[in-house]
């Protein structure tokens, strides 16, 4: 499980940093959409990853520790999503503005070959 | 124990969160006045909350906490699990310095700025909120939730305005802040994974006791957290979205920018004194804050001697600022860190007014004239003169706004520059003093000469790029007197005002910041108050 787990987050983080370095701002908010997705699985992942183990405290198994899966990352990637969500809704309003304006989708504003 | 004392570091987070949604439910054009009165009145309470807290953290008044550093659990949960808001000198002092350089900056909007986007007076306050959060809280996660607040109505803010300049730098200032907001998640997973704590003073006891292959782990998420920091921080070589961010932005939005790039500073300085005893990883510790910041006062001379705008010559000043504090802080030893506090308060309020002033003064002329200052003196170009009246501008009256303007630029330039007779020549004086001093140990020679040498000739790679372009805006003939609004020019002369009074009470401030960097270095108190406080009594 940790093997594919990791992979995984290594499959996103690697095509989000190369969609990322791409010229066009469409490539850039989708490599940010992926590398908020890897880092919300890394995030998932620090909490050790469990099967089959509740993050809340049933009173009928007791509380040993052992029995549960750590609630804070958890709480943690709620939060990562929540900020990561608004962000990239915000840049996305940018990125439109931006072509708009410059009437280009270059990062830039403007095309390469232009002067 | 009396109860508002015990509560009042919660209200430089309550207030402008209040005040932000407040202004969002007054809308319509006819409400104008009542939003500018609430906004002011909000942040006058920050500043006056902060002000007590000031007090409170230096012993001037009495505090309900047992020791020098004040804690706050929030909904009483108690640290090192619930979330905590820590009170000392070094947050007090800058939460003064933002709510005063929010106050200047939110009266000068409101003359004019304020008026041209919607919702810039809740951004403003989310700003605030960020700001203040950021400098009290103790627990890392909250660090980054805050921070996210803080560059959100940053965006919204460096965009106001609008126009491709804006819209095409603000484009870049969110994609690095975003990434960095990436990196400092992972950060903060790896910090909690090894640790398993986010409470930044269990954080520091708890590294002592990790195995050597965690501590490895930990000191990967430290690095990167360090380079989040570094981001903010305008830091060399990651601070090439900062020009043309706070080129672009509103004059008051760069105004207030101007201490946007000390909250990096602020928590590098944090982790760095709460790590020491354990022995700071990388960038934290060593020699690498050093030398990182040395690299960046170059870049920013170099920028500055290159400018051709005053907008980006404030933006390379803010640079600088930064590149001594981050070099101040990294040095060897602790010598250095009150002079730089003294030289942060000062640089904060100098830049601040700076951006203000340069926006009064270049407010009228045309976007040409000022294109190519260097090139027209490279060639020789000369002002066209006016035939009509070849000699009327020899001998004319100054109006009293073209004195007030020029006046507050050489003032702003000698804070900025540190020259004499003000508070920028006593922080410069007292870092090079503190660093010559350090120079005879042979560990510290090197770098303490590196740094004398670097920040004499930053100062006069700046003496001469402001001169240069100050010549150029203020000796213009041709340039008509622009309108002054009291509402203008009293925040640029209150700046300039506590920049003077810096400088008239500088024994008392030097020796407060000296106990401040003292308490700061000393991290054992920090770690203790902490984890000893508990939750909140009830009453």
């Amino acid at each position: 499980m940790e093997i594919v787990f990791a992979l995984a987050i290594g499959v996103m983080i690697g095509s989000g940093v190369w969609l990322l370095l791409r010229p066009r701002t469409f490539q850039v908010i989708m490599g940010l959409s992926l590398l908020s997705y890897a880092v919300n699985l890394f995030i998932f992942g620090m909490g050790r990853l469990r099967v089959g183990a509740a993050p809340i405290i049933d009173p009928l198994q007791g509380s040993q520790p052992t029995l549960y899966a750590d609630p804070a990352p958890q709480a943690l990637v709620l939060t990562a999503i929540v900020i990561g969500f608004a962000t990239t809704a915000l840049f996305l309003v940018v990125l439109l503005a931006a072509r708009g304006l410059s009437g280009t989708d270059h990062v830039d504003g403007r095309e390469p070959d232009q002067t | 124990m009396s109860g508002w004392q015990q509560h009042l570091p919660v209200f430089p987070i309550v207030l402008p969160l209040l005040a932000a949604a407040t202004l969002l439910l007054l809308r319509g054009e006819a409400r104008r006045p009542q939003r500018a009165a609430l906004a002011l009145l909000a942040t006058l309470a920050q500043l006056a909350v902060a002000g007590i807290l000031f007090a409170m953290a230096d012993a001037r008044l009495p505090t309900p906490w047992p020791a020098e550093i004040g804690v706050y659990a929030l909904g009483g949960w108690a640290a090192p699990f619930g979330i905590v808001l820590v009170v000392d000198r070094l947050s007090t002092l800058l939460l003064a310095l933002t709510a005063t350089l929010g106050l200047a900056t939110l009266v000068y909007s409101l003359a004019r700025w304020s008026r041209t986007g919607v919702y810039y007076l809740p951004l403003f306050q989310c700003l605030l909120l960020g700001l203040n959060g950021a400098f009290l809280t103790g627990d890392l996660f909250n660090l980054f939730v805050f921070f996210e607040i803080m560059l959100t109505a940053s965006y919204g803010l460096a965009l106001h305005g609008s126009g491709l300049a804006r819209v095409r730098a603000g484009l870049h200032y969110i994609v690095v802040n975003l990434v960095g907001s990436l990196l400092f998640l992972i950060a903060a997973a790896l910090i909690y994974g090894v640790t398993g704590t986010l409470n930044m003073a269990d954080l520091a006891r708890r590294v002592a006791t990790l195995t050597p292959a965690d501590r490895a782990l930990f000191d990967s998420g430290a690095a990167l957290l360090g380079i989040v920091f570094l981001i903010k921080a305008g830091s060399w070589p990651l601070n090439f979205w900062l020009p043309a961010t706070y080129g672009a932005a509103a004059a008051p939005v760069a105004g207030v920018f101007a201490i946007l790039t000390k909250v990096g500073v602020y928590a590098l300085l944090r982790f760095e004194t709460l790590l020491h005893a354990s022995g700071a990883p990388a960038p934290f510790g060593g020699q690498w804050l050093f030398y990182c910041g040395l690299a960046t006062i170059a870049t920013g001379a170099l920028g500055m001697l290159a400018a051709q705008r005053l907008d980006r010559l404030a933006s390379f000043l803010v640079i600088i600022s930064s590149g001594t504090l981050l070099a101040a802080f990294g040095f060897n030893g602790t010598t250095l860190t009150g002079p730089a506090l003294f030289y942060l308060v000062n640089s904060v309020l100098g830049t601040g007014a700076f951006f203000l002033v340069i926006e009064l003064a270049e407010r009228d002329r045309t976007a040409v004239a000022d294109l190519l200052a260097v090139s027209f003196e490279y060639f020789g170009v000369r002002d066209p003169e006016d035939p009509a009246h070849p000699d009327e501008v020899v001998g004319a009256v100054i109006p009293m706004a073209m004195a007030f303007l020029g006046l507050s630029f050489i003032v702003c330039a000698l804070l900025l520059i540190g020259l004499p007779p003000l508070s920028g020549f006593i922080a410069k004086f007292a870092l090079l003093a503190a660093a010559i001093a350090a120079a005879p140990d042979a560990a510290n020679a090197l770098p303490s000469w590196l740094f004398v040498a670097v920040l004499l000739l930053s100062g006069l790679a700046g003496m001469i790029a402001l001169s240069r372009l100050g010549i150029r805006v203020f000796w213009d003939s041709t340039r008509k007197t622009p309108n002054l609004q009291w509402m203008e020019a009293g925040p640029v002369a209150a700046l300039m005002l506590l920049c003077i009074a810096l400088a008239m009470g500088a024994g008392p401030a030097m020796s407060y910041f000296n106990v401040a960097a003292r308490s700061l270095h000393d991290g054992r108190g920090y770690v203790e108050s902490v984890l000893a406080s508990g939750g909140v009594e009830t009453p």
